[in-house]
């Protein structure tokens, strides 16, 4: 930025040097903690060539595990996305007691660490827990299995949907539905053609944001899974196993594919944001944009 | 349609927004609901509307009794104040949505029809492919009409029509929508705070204040005989003073102004700042000067009388009289009413 002639910023604050200093601290950090990490997972899992990468990942127990976390993923997110917008839904667009509660204990997993739920679990599903006994003479089994892996799974990502809607939907305010409602479409219809077409990049930001955090997940569901391998490890789990095997290639390995689901997520959040931009308002948020088309008069 | 408003309550968690409102609206009337902001007019719309449900009381339409139907099925169109367009679809679109959404089937060239003679009606005839983020205010509340109009309503009802748009561009819709109303004779009700549009558009004015009826009537009816204080102050400029009633005349300063029906004891005069005449000598409340302002068509003058109440007044762009000059002035139609 040039300076004007006699030597200040061309605004307050522009200053060149400090500029410069901020950006630097900045680059250095991001380049020590989010880079570089990655640029190891990418090295390391080809550091024994491409044949012994392709030999990982077809690895029975490591597809076992890639196997595991998709199918969670596949149960988790889309229960999730409706809960999300079941819940974005009834907090804005209704009124009842005890909605600012609501509101606090949806966002509740964000604050409590995923293991701390995951312990949570077993104490209410484990067979010393609260509704163990009672499971085991049903022979249903939670812990140690699929369903605790996807409850585990649902508690810690139970939010993220919820919390990419709530303020856009309260932004936007009921007087589409109720001018939907007042022309005489049903309430399904209402949410079908009037109602989800507004919200629809931020209901996919966070359908990918939760599908991300639920494949990625570990605290929570290390606890209630067991870490059987090859058969309640999911790939975050699998892959400190393989670590902790001293195969770090095979490790690298399989974390590449959950550094690469990030990047792939990192895209879509990206391309989705752009595509929210400018879309999401409604016409009062527009309303300075009166001069667009000169005014025909009537 | 006929609409009757009986003895209609709605409360909301904290207060009482409308109490006992008992209106008749005859068919094919254009009715203003004139009054502040939290009198409950917007209230009252969204419950003909079935927007919002009555606490108690009913509305009927025509000999229906409305009071529950859903507003799906109440058959009005609802225009609002921010227009609420659908923006994710053309003009077009947002127009036929009720046709589309509508249990009475048709056909899509019907309603591509339908459509085109609406957007003629507003005179859009050639936005119909925009999106509302395209258009002006002005256009946007015309699409906003004509979607409300398209499901052929009973009842057509308006909440600020013209609240968000520029002054100019709220005059000619003003007459526009009053031309449209006299073309389909449809039964229509609007909430305004902006008393010359209430009086510019309507047949009627029903004046609220605090959730109740203050005074309704013809424009002129309601701008010649204002009720009480609170119509006169809120329908213009007013001044007011204060005077004692004794015996049928109100007395200012020892001026007498007939008062008729009042009853004795605390009151006050209001009258419009061009019903006063400036007098150098004779008869009139004294008054002093205090300041002049200059308006395009008019000089404001500010005065103090002497008993020092505050009058203001509008003269000719000629008045020759300056600051701190003492003089009279003499009060044309002056109205008296009894101190609340």
């Amino acid at each position: 930025m040039a300076h004007n002639i006699r030597g200040k910023p061309p605004r307050v604050g522009d200053n060149k040097i400090f500029r410069g200093v901020l950006l630097g601290i900045v680059l250095v950090l991001v380049g020590l903690m989010i880079v570089a990490p990655l640029v190891v997972i990418a090295v390391e899992a080809f550091s024994k060539g491409i044949v012994y990468f392709a030999g990982s990942i077809a690895d029975p127990d490591t597809r076992h595990a890639i196997m595991l976390t998709v199918i969670t993923a596949l149960i988790a997110v889309p229960i999730n996305t409706a809960f999300g917008v079941a819940a974005a839904w009834a907090i804005t667009k209704h009124d009842f007691r005890g909605k600012r509660l609501l509101t606090v204990i949806i966002e509740l997993p964000f604050s409590v660490s995923p293991i701390v739920a995951g312990v949570s679990y077993l104490f209410v599903y484990g067979l010393q827990g609260l509704f163990g006994p009672a499971l085991q003479s049903m022979e249903i089994k939670i812990l140690f299995a699929l369903p605790g892996i996807v409850l585990a799974s649902m508690f810690v990502t139970a939010p993220f949907v919820a919390r990419e809607l709530i303020p856009l939907m309260q932004a936007q305010g009921r007087d589409l539905e109720e001018a939907a409602t007042s022309l005489g479409a049903s309430g399904w219809r209402t949410f079908i053609s009037v109602t989800l077409p507004n919200i629809k990049w931020a209901l996919l930001y966070g359908v990918v944001l939760c599908n991300s955090r639920v494949m990625g997940e570990f605290g929570a569901v290390s606890v209630v899974s067991g870490n059987i391998r090859g058969q309640t490890n999911t790939l975050p789990l699998h892959i400190e196993l393989l670590y902790h095997d001293y195969n770090a290639a095979g490790s690298f390995a399989a974390a590449s594919i959950l550094a690469g689901l990030a990047i792939v997520t990192l895209i879509a959040k990206v391309a989705l944001e752009r595509q929210g931009a400018g879309r999401v308002q409604r016409p009062t948020a527009l309303a300075g944009a009166d001069s667009i088309i000169p005014e025909t008069k009537p | 349609m006929k609409i009757r408003l009986d003895n209609v309550v709605k409360t909301f968690e904290t207060f009482r927004a409308v109490h006992g409102v008992s209106l008749d609206i005859e068919s094919g009337e254009l009715v203003a609901l004139l009054g502040p902001s939290g009198s409950g007019k917007t209230t009252i719309l969204r419950m003909v509307a079935g927007l919002e449900y009555a606490d108690g009381g009913a509305i009927y339409f025509g000999d229906e009794n409305a009071t529950d139907i859903p507003v799906r099925e109440r058959g009005v169109g609802f225009v609002f104040q921010h227009y609420a367009l659908f923006p994710h679809m053309t003009v077009g679109e947002n127009i036929a949505f009720g046709m589309k959404v509508s249990k009475v089937k048709r056909s899509p060239q019907a309603i591509a029809e339908r459509v085109k003679e609406l957007l003629d009606l507003v005179q859009l005839g050639g936005l119909k492919d925009r999106f509302p983020g395209q258009i002006s205010g002005g256009q946007r509340q015309r699409v906003a009409l004509a979607r409300a109009l398209a499901v052929d309503p009973r009842v057509l009802l308006l909440d600020e029509p013209f609240g968000a748009l520029d002054a100019n561009v709220r005059r000619d819709l003003r007459r526009w929508l009053r031309k449209i109303h006299d073309e389909l004779g449809i039964t229509t009700i609007f909430v305004t705070h902006d008393q010359e549009e209430a009086l510019d558009l309507a047949d009627r004015v029903v004046i609220l204040d605090k959730g109740k009826i203050v005074q309704e009537g013809t424009p002129e009816a309601v701008c010649r005989t204002p009720a009480n204080a609170f119509v006169m102050n809120f329908l213009g400029d007013a001044n007011r003073l204060d005077a004692d009633i004794r015996g049928g005349k109100a007395y200012v300063d020892d001026i007498a102004f007939e008062a008729s029906g009042v009853a004795d004891g605390g009151g006050q005069i209001l009258f419009r700042p061009a019903d006063v005449t400036w007098r150098e000598h004779g008869h009139g409340i004294a008054a002093r000067i205090l300041r002049v302002i200059d308006r395009p068509d008019s000089r404001r003058v500010l005065a103090m009388t002497g008993s020092g109440q505050p009058v203001e007044f509008d003269t000719a762009p000629e008045f020759p009289h300056r600051k701190g000059e003492q003089g009279f002035i003499d009060i044309r139609r002056p109205r008296v009413y009894a101190t609340a």
